[in-house]
């Protein structure tokens, strides 16, 4: 076998170890996803089996029929919680973007006294654990009245975003290339106008991420919201998994079944935003 | 008709003072270059006159209108940038009618205008790409182009050639030139390549740390350098400068070596006086290989150890040692010689240059 047959030999190997490492990897990462769509599906005997049974063998939609089927039938009003959900994930997804943008591009652009002091404790509040804070929180929203009210937890999911958001947005601001502003305003722009032809569309899809990632964690908060939620008022999906838990028992299929709602909008919206991801990088990918 | 004026145009940066207020009148049409090296001011002059940097004192008049505290979309303005500035989420006819599109013109007329800027840069194959699938030189004409649809008053250049490899500036060059016969605005070019402002410019302005050296057309600057550092500035390979004592009619330098003070300074300066001596390496050639026949009594003929000589093809630049310094001359019509060999070189004193040791100014009047 000569040097070049061997050679190549070598590189098919490799690539094929390669592809069996992916896959184990990938395994491991959605092992819990699938884990938790399996355990949707099958009565509360197989799942706590144990040696755990990896092949479901009764499949069944019980607990999403029940979920839907309200109260008193082994329901939740799951269509409340998303409603609540939806709302103060989106609303304080938008007002973190809007306070992100205009402070993430003040930071990128903008020489001011303080700057660096203030960018510094904006990102000292990203170490206090959330934890921590809830019940201070929780006295003060209770002098306030705004416990279990969507305005409470949208301030308090704005305030836990909004440090990240600036930081992120500050990042690809500062990638657009002053010059073009300047361009623009030379074209004829006002400062508005520069920033809204040019800077935005190109700073976009940095700010998209921005957008999911504060949506994310809005969505799937848990510790500040079942501390700040009393009822169907304001309570979020996460915490509408403790409906689930009584007293002694805990429906670990309607748990399952819950969280598989809960994963879904996340993950159909991640997939439509990554679209415009990507195609927007690499169009914006442009030396200035 | 734009005819650019700065009066005492002054730029701060806190305490610290970087243009000391320069006075320059541009000539409607006219095309003046800044040149000077990085630092002097230039860009920032270049910016104060676009409207994109404050300024802190002075004032700033185009076509007889003062526009001190105008931002820069109301000036009448077109700048080219280093970096192309290229709008890149936007195609190039995109690009070329943005500030068409923001001033709200007609459909018809951006697209004639548009039309007619890509015929004059040849752009017409490229409109509907993209600036990130042009190469260098086609980026660079577009940042044109965007600038001639406006059919702006005054042209502004900072640095537009420096990113383009050698062969394609020169080639660029070429296009600015002819670009500014046709279009007829006034242009102020910021380099700091003495060649591009050489080439193209109708007059040059040479900057230093804030200062205007001195302003001239480019026969000028290069004949009579105002100053040492326009001397040392202007002209590639650069002049060659030695400090010297003058003493009974002669520029004795540091290393004891002399010549012969040449004639017309001779009222200028006095015994004792410190002075520079320049001479271009076009005046300093071995015996028949000279560009000027010279004046037999202004040149001076010392024997001379090369030290290294580099071919160009049509001339060859001979390193020469004299008062233990390399002393760089241009040899036309090359015969071979290598380092070590003893040449007589001749200087000719004729086109020698004085400047003040104390001042930096031409002792020349």
């Amino acid at each position: 076998m000569d040097a070049n047959a061997s050679a190549r030999l070598k590189r098919s190997a490799a690539t094929i170890a390669h592809r069996i490492g992916l896959f184990l990897a990938m395994l491991l990462i959605c092992l819990p996803g699938i884990w938790i769509v399996l355990s949707s599906l099958r009565p509360t005997v197989e799942i706590l089996a144990k040696p755990p049974v990896w092949i479901p063998q009764q499949v069944s939609l019980d607990a999403y029929i029940a979920m839907f089927s309200g109260v008193g039938k082994g329901g939740i009003p799951v269509l409340d919680y998303f409603r609540n959900s939806l709302i103060i994930s989106i609303t304080s997804t938008v007002i973190a973007i809007a306070i992100g943008m205009a402070g993430g591009y003040a930071f990128a652009r903008y020489r001011f006294r303080g700057k660096s002091a203030m960018f510094l404790g904006l990102m000292l509040t990203r170490t206090v654990p959330g934890i921590a804070l809830s019940l201070p929180l929780f006295f003060v929203y209770a002098r306030l009245d705004i416990i279990d009210t969507h305005f409470g937890l949208i301030l308090a999911y704005v305030a836990l975003n909004v440090p990240f958001t600036i930081w992120l947005i500050d990042g690809f601001f500062r990638q657009v290339p002053k010059d073009l502003a300047e361009a623009a305003q030379i074209d004829g722009c006002t400062r508005w106008q520069a920033f809204w032809q040019v800077e935005f569309p190109l700073a976009g899809p940095g700010i998209a991420s921005a957008g999911i990632f504060a949506f994310l964690t809005s969505w799937n908060e848990f510790a500040l919201a079942s501390q700040l939620t009393r009822s169907i008022n304001s309570k979020t999906l996460p915490v509408g998994l403790l409906d689930y838990t009584a007293e002694f028992t805990i429906d670990w299929r309607g748990m399952c079944a819950l969280a598989v709602v809960m994963i879904i909008p996340a993950l159909i919206l991640t997939f439509i935003v990554q679209k415009h991801l990507v195609g927007g990088l690499t169009s914006g990918a442009v030396k200035g | 008709m734009a005819i650019v004026s700065l009066k005492k145009l002054t730029k701060r940066y806190g305490s610290m003072e970087i243009v000391h207020g320069i006075d320059l009148d541009v000539a409607d049409r006219e095309f003046i270059a800044l040149v000077g090296p990085s630092g002097c001011g230039k860009s920032t002059t270049l910016r104060m006159i676009a409207g994109l940097e404050e300024i802190s004192g002075g004032t700033i008049e185009i076509g007889g209108r003062i526009v001190n505290d105008l931002p820069p979309r109301s000036r009448n303005i077109s700048m080219v940038f280093q970096s192309y500035a290229l709008y890149p989420h936007m195609t190039v006819r995109e690009n070329l009618g943005f500030s068409l599109k923001i001033a709200g013109a007609p459909k018809e007329e951006m697209d004639r205008r548009v039309a007619e800027a890509s015929a004059i840069l040849g752009l017409d194959a490229l409109l509907e790409r993209r600036p990130s699938q042009l190469s260098g030189g086609q980026r660079q004409r577009v940042a044109m182009g965007r600038a001639i649809v406006r059919d702006p008053d005054v042209f502004l250049f900072d640095e537009p050639l420096s990113n383009l490899d050698a062969k394609l500036r020169t080639q660029m060059r070429t296009e600015i030139k002819k670009l500014h016969a046709k279009v007829k605005s006034t242009v102020i070019y910021v380099t700091h390549d003495q060649v591009e402002a050489m080439t193209l410019a109708d007059r040059i302005v040479i900057m230093r740390d804030g200062y205007i050296e001195q302003v001239g057309t480019p026969d000028e600057v290069f004949q009579r350098p105002a100053t040492r550092f326009v001397a040392g500035f202007i002209g590639s390979p650069p002049m060659n400068l030695q400090e010297a004592t003058v003493d009974d009619g002669k520029v004795v330098f540091a290393g004891g070596q002399s010549l012969p003070l040449p004639a017309r300074f001779k009222a200028k300066v006095d015994a004792g006086d410190k002075v520079v001596f320049g001479l271009r390496p076009d005046d300093l050639y071995p015996a028949g290989h000279g560009l000027h026949s010279g004046d037999a009594a202004d040149v001076h003929e010392i024997e001379l150890p090369v030290t290294v000589t580099e071919p160009l093809g049509n001339e060859t630049l001979v390193f020469a040692e004299f008062d233990r310094r390399d002393w760089v001359s241009r040899m036309l019509n090359p015969r071979p010689l290598k380092a070590g060999d003893r040449v007589a070189m001749h200087f000719d004193l004729s086109q020698a240059h004085l400047f003040s040791a104390e001042t930096g100014k031409s002792l020349r009047s």
